[in-house]
């Protein structure tokens, strides 16, 4: 029995990645439960929204590599950022101009919307390949390691090794940072109150003077910045590939609803749910088992409880759960 | 009109018996490789090397009636069987390709065998097609594929013995999820195990994610001294290695052929450092004189590059040895020009090879990679074992 090795090894595989993965999750379903709430409709194209802001960010961390500006142990891309956040404001503001704008002087009901965004991520998606290319694109410089495997090991002498990404670091970092500052927002200023107010109630919010294409424009913003802030996490810390985003887009949405579409709050509880429940699931306990339980109750399986392909279906999984039993979702937003 | 149609007819009788000889003055050849997809990497010298052996062979002036050898390329994507098969129909349909110098991986090689060469009756050579499917015991590919690299079943042996020798009894196995991957895994595990090894774990992963931390998290789990990695250096398998670095889960690895290419020292250098793998190779006199002859003009010892210029050669000789460029015809030579008896022809000398055939004579094709064909007609299998020091992969022997 060694509950300190098995403590590393739960750290090591599960604990850490589930909690950056779920850090990413949760600002990109912030950004969907924010359309959600404020312009009422499912927005597709927020995982090709958060590909294009990560890509301007790679583009211009090239540029500043190319300058030999660098941050030192942190990633250059750190310093891209507002740049991307920048750009990705320009082009969701001109996608919304150009398209949802006229569907909402038509009041066009929220599944025209849905379908109106879709035909926007396919758009989005081939721009992106588009510029920069299908393949998988390395941005991350920087040190690679908070504490690596064997300095770890060293440190501490344990049989177990513990790993944690600056990438890591700062994913979690950043989303503590980005979420503390959006809840200021919404809770303390005339605007984020205006935001609420007109999320609350649209006639209401109207006769009492709120202006709505402000309320609409600040919320594209925030979107914008939240969608390449969680683009940029997700790319630095696995790697950038335009499709993986695509992808993405599954958990991101599971795991907005699970949350409760419309509620901040739960799209971060969400997020954890999901990120949790999706390595918990598929992770192989064997080890962390073996140094817990008495040495002949070792396992000889894996302890698995279903293989690593699954890991979107378990989102989906939750999900149907979810809708099934509170279909407001865990923190009661707006039933879908 | 009446003297005009007899006229056209004659022609046109003529032109048939010309054509029915199979001496035409141009020979066209099909190079059907992943340009785009999980071996873009390796397949560019593959390609050089197949056009390197058919300049040559134009060049001497010797094949048929003295026959301009063209070479075709087109894109199997290594992964889209549909995609694939579009392209390789398209050479036989409308650039009436005679042969193909194709295909790379074994799933889109399986597709445009059953799809498009047995269909049409066109002989293929795959310089890389590795998994053991494709070993037709039966005559289902109707004498048509052949192919200059051994199949895995022999390099799950050779890995085996690898790997007993550096003393390692239990490996963790991870392999991409596609016929060459499940068929290497499976012919290792086969291997291992009869050995007296212990496989922890054989688990799939999906190329094209950005993550594959729960993919690791499970081999970790499983444990083992090293991992084998059955997968492609520019897809998943470098993401799998790259994990396993990150979390500390593996620190040396067993890279089968697909993950060896210098993409592996770029990515990897000398955090892999102690790692061993094989891939096809010789040292045979072919091989030293192989990189002789291709002079710098591309990397002469990048995997299979060597095969697919034997592949190309094999396609010729046999269509001078059949005096014909007709499938049906030299497909039945391919095995006779490859084996012995005869005089060995080494890269370089293809002109004497044509020269000999042309005469009458026998010849056994020694090429670049010493093939031997053997069963349906694949390669016996010789490899070149590596390893890596210092962030260089670097040759240990050849077995």
């Amino acid at each position: 029995m060694d509950f300190l090795n098995a403590l590393v090894a739960f750290a090591n595989f599960v604990f850490i990645p589930a909690t950056a993965y779920g850090a990413q999750l949760a600002l990109g379903a912030l950004g969907v439960t924010l359309i959600y709430g404020i312009l009422r409709f499912s927005n597709f194209a927020h995982g090709d929204t958060m590909a294009f802001g990560a890509m301007v960010t790679i583009l211009f961390t090239w540029l500043f590599q190319s300058w030999g500006i660098s941050l030192g142990p942190l990633p250059t891309a750190l310093l891209a950022l507002p740049f991307g956040i920048l750009g990705c404001m320009a082009l969701v503001l001109f996608t919304d101009r150009v398209v949802y704008k006229f569907y909402r002087e038509q009041k066009a009901k929220p599944v025209i919307l849905v379908i109106v965004s879709l035909g926007v991520m396919f758009i989005m998606n081939g721009l992106v390949r588009f510029i920069i290319g299908p393949n998988d694109q390395r941005f991350a410089d920087g040190e690679r390691f908070i504490i690596s495997v064997r300095e770890f090991k060293a440190l501490t002498g344990l049989k177990e090794g513990l790993a944690f990404k600056t990438t890591q670091g700062i994913t979690i970092v950043t989303a503590i940072i980005v979420v503390i500052a959006l809840f200021w927002f919404l809770n303390r200023t005339r605007t984020g109150k205006s935001m609420r107010a007109y999320s609350d109630n649209e006639d209401l919010a109207l006769l009492s003077g709120i202006n709505p294409e402000k309320v609409v424009m600040i919320t594209w913003l925030i979107v914008a910045a939240l969608a390449t802030i969680a683009g940029t996490l997700y790319g630095l810390d696995k790697s950038f590939k335009p499709f993986i985003y695509l992808q993405l887009l599954l958990p991101v949405f599971a795991s907005a609803i699970v949350g409760g579409l419309g509620s901040p709050v739960g799209a971060i509880a969400g997020g954890f749910v999901i990120a949790f429940s999706e390595v918990m699931i598929t992770y192989a306990w064997k080890k962390v088992a073996t140094y817990v339980v008495p040495e002949a109750w070792a396992p000889d399986s894996l302890v698995q409880l279903l293989s690593t392909d699954y890991k979107f279906a378990v989102s989906f999984v939750i999900l149907i759960i979810v809708l099934l039993f509170r279909p407001t979702g865990l923190f009661a937003g707006k039933s879908v | 009109m009446k003297k005009l149609l007899t006229a056209t007819a004659a022609t046109a009788l003529m032109a048939g018996t010309a054509f029915a000889g199979g001496h035409g003055k141009e020979v066209k050849i099909g190079v059907i490789l992943g340009f785009t997809g999980p071996i873009e990497s390796l397949t560019p010298s593959m390609a050089d090397g197949a056009e390197l052996a058919m300049k040559e062979v134009t060049d001497s002036g010797l094949l048929l009636d003295a026959a301009n050898v063209i070479s075709v390329r087109a894109d199997s994507t290594c992964v889209d069987a549909g995609a694939a098969t579009a392209a390789a129909e398209r050479l036989v349909t409308a650039e009436k390709i005679d042969g193909i110098m194709g295909a790379d991986c074994s799933g889109v090689t399986g597709a445009i065998l059953s799809n498009v060469a047995v269909a049409n009756g066109v002989v293929m050579v795959s310089p890389s097609a590795t998994s053991p499917g494709l070993s037709h015991a039966n005559n289902e590919d109707e004498g048509l594929f052949f192919r200059t690299a051994p199949s895995d079943a022999r390099q799950g042996v050779v890995m085996t013995e690898v790997l007993m020798e550096e003393g390692l009894k239990s490996v963790a196995v991870t392999y991409t999820n596609n016929d060459y991957g499940k068929g290497l895994a499976d012919a290792f595990q086969a291997a291992f195990e009869a050995a007296g090894g212990t496989v922890t774990i054989s688990a799939a992963h999906e190329d094209g994610k950005a993550d594959y931390s729960a993919e690791v998290g499970a081999l970790a789990s499983a444990g083992g001294e090293r991992l084998v990695v059955a997968g492609y250096v520019d897809q998943g398998g470098s993401g799998i290695v790259r994990a396993a670095l990150d979390s500390g889960a593996f620190d040396t690895f067993h890279f089968p052929d697909g993950m060896i290419s210098a993409k592996l020292d770029e990515n990897f250098g000398s955090e892999i450092d102690g790692s061993t793998g094989q891939h096809p190779g010789t040292d045979s006199d072919g091989a030293g004189k192989f990189v002789e002859l291709v002079n710098g003009a591309f990397d002469a010892t990048s995997p299979f590059t060597p095969e697919a210029y034997d592949a190309a050669a094999l396609i010729m000789l046999a269509m001078q040895a059949a005096d014909s460029k007709d499938s049906a015809d030299y497909k039945l030579k391919i095995m006779d020009v490859a084996n012995a008896p005869g005089e060995k022809i080494l890269p370089g000398e293809l002109a004497k090879g044509l020269q000999i055939l042309r005469d009458g004579g026998d010849i056994d094709y020694e090429g670049a990679t010493a093939v031997e064909l053997i069963g349906s007609g694949e390669s016996a299998g010789n490899y070149r074992q590596i390893v890596v020091k210092d962030g260089a992969t670097t040759t240990v022997k050849y077995r």
